[in-house]
């Protein structure tokens, strides 16, 4: 005997819903659903690590005052992060470095008399950690990347090398990888002196910068440059009213670079009311 | 003309021998799974604490899933922050490449590279994680 149309939809509907449920009633019944004795594998944060809203800087420029404290700070951070030398500017690699106080804040130079000795200052200068970050709104892959507490993160993993990023920032904060940093020079010098063996290198045709130094403060350990500056970088949570770099900010006269961008840079310089 | 049945099979022979070569030349030869070796000085010493070898996961699953539980490790610390695993039997390690599996697995030679070359698998882990140097057991 046949069935009409209205037969077969009704057979078909009572056999797809007993198809559904009968998948969780096998389920249920061999107890293959539910957790087994060992739990899950889960992940937490290290206790110890230092949490914020928005990390940054303030930069004491008076506290910096021979050439050796700059290089404190630059060989700290180089030697933790195998920052390779490639002994060639167009090469180079750098996460912090210096230089003049036109190149550092180029937009207030039309002031033809200023103070001599600021004029003349050599001014640190690393990734400014942006609220607004240019570079991570142009990442085709998301490899470079805002946290929660502010650090702009990048992700070597992801990254493909196409410097959009290089181009985006104001600052010059990045560096592409043109040659293998694990490579060595003509003279068979390798350009990572010596490797830390606790930290990753890169690889050719990615691009990296400063990270603030998210695996040391996720155990609880200050930037490096900070660490070694003798309280000329003072590090800290910019988001919470009461941290120290809050109070140096607001006690005392501060810049910022290319603060009419709007990427609102969250490394400050301290040029002067500081006691 | 009447020898074609004898050039035929002839042909056949010989296209058997010559193309089968490889075929029977590995026989046997082949496929031999490679053997790891478990005896670095870290594990010798956690086997003496813990009278017993075990990774952060039982056996099977590593050597099945290590490349995925890699890649959560990988993804949790650096786009979550979350640099600490607890396992499937309540333990903590600390989530590092370099600093805990390498720690352990010290022979990169005789570990990792023995099954990745079996399998002609080639990851980029070690274009940038930096192997220690090979001490040996």
């Amino acid at each position: 005997m046949s069935i009409n149309r209205r037969q077969f939809f009704r057979l078909a509907g009572v056999t797809a819903v007993l198809g559904i449920g009968g998948a969780s009633v096998l389920e249920a019944l061999t107890g293959k659903g539910e957790a087994s004795s060992s739990q899950t594998p889960r992940f937490t944060t290290d206790p110890k690590g230092i949490t914020g809203k928005r990390f940054g800087f303030a930069i004491d420029v008076g506290k910096l005052k021979t050439d050796e404290d700059y290089q404190k700070c630059f060989r700290a951070c180089n030697d933790i992060h195998n920052i390779p030398e490639f002994g060639n500017p167009k090469d180079e690699v750098k996460w912090i470095w210096k230089d003049s106080y036109e190149h550092t804040f180029p937009t207030v130079t039309e002031d033809q008399i200023m103070n001599k000795e600021l004029r003349e200052k050599q001014f640190i200068l690393l990734c400014n950690h942006c609220e607004q970050p240019a570079c991570v709104r142009v990442c085709p892959t998301q490899a470079t990347y805002k946290r929660p507490d502010g650090i702009v993160m990048q992700d070597m993993h992801r990254c493909i090398g196409c410097r959009f990023c290089m181009a985006a920032c104001p600052f010059g904060a990045r560096s592409f990888n043109y040659r293998d940093p694990r490579g060595k020079d003509a003279n068979g010098m390798p350009f990572i002196k010596k490797e830390n063996p606790q930290f990753p290198t890169r690889m050719i045709g990615v691009v990296e910068k400063c990270t603030l130094c998210y695996e040391r403060l996720a155990v609880g350990l200050l930037p490096a440059c900070a660490e070694v500056s003798n309280g000329a970088i003072v590090f800290g949570d910019l988001g919470d009213p009461n941290s120290e770099v809050r109070k140096v900010i607001e006690s005392s006269y501060t810049i910022r670079r290319k603060p009419e961008l709007g990427t609102q840079p969250s490394i400050y310089y301290v040029i002067g009311g500081r006691e | 003309m009447n020898n074609a049945w004898k050039i035929v099979i002839g042909v056949v022979i010989g296209f058997v021998a010559v193309f089968g070569f490889p075929f029977y030349y590995n026989l046997g030869k082949a496929n031999v799974a490679p053997k790891l070796k478990y005896d670095t000085p870290a594990i010798l010493e956690y086997e003496k604490e813990h009278g017993k070898k075990e990774c952060v996961e039982p056996k099977e699953f590593m050597a099945k899933e290590h490349m995925q539980l890699l890649n959560t490790w990988r993804d949790e610390v650096v786009r979550y922050g979350q640099r600490i695993y607890v396992n499937s039997r309540g333990e903590s390690f600390h989530i590092s490449l370099q600093n805990t599996c390498l720690n352990c697995h010290s022979n990169k030679k005789e570990f990792c590279d023995k099954c990745h070359n079996y399998l002609a698998v080639n990851p980029y882990c070690f274009s940038c994680h930096i192997v220690p140097k090979e001490k040996q057991s």
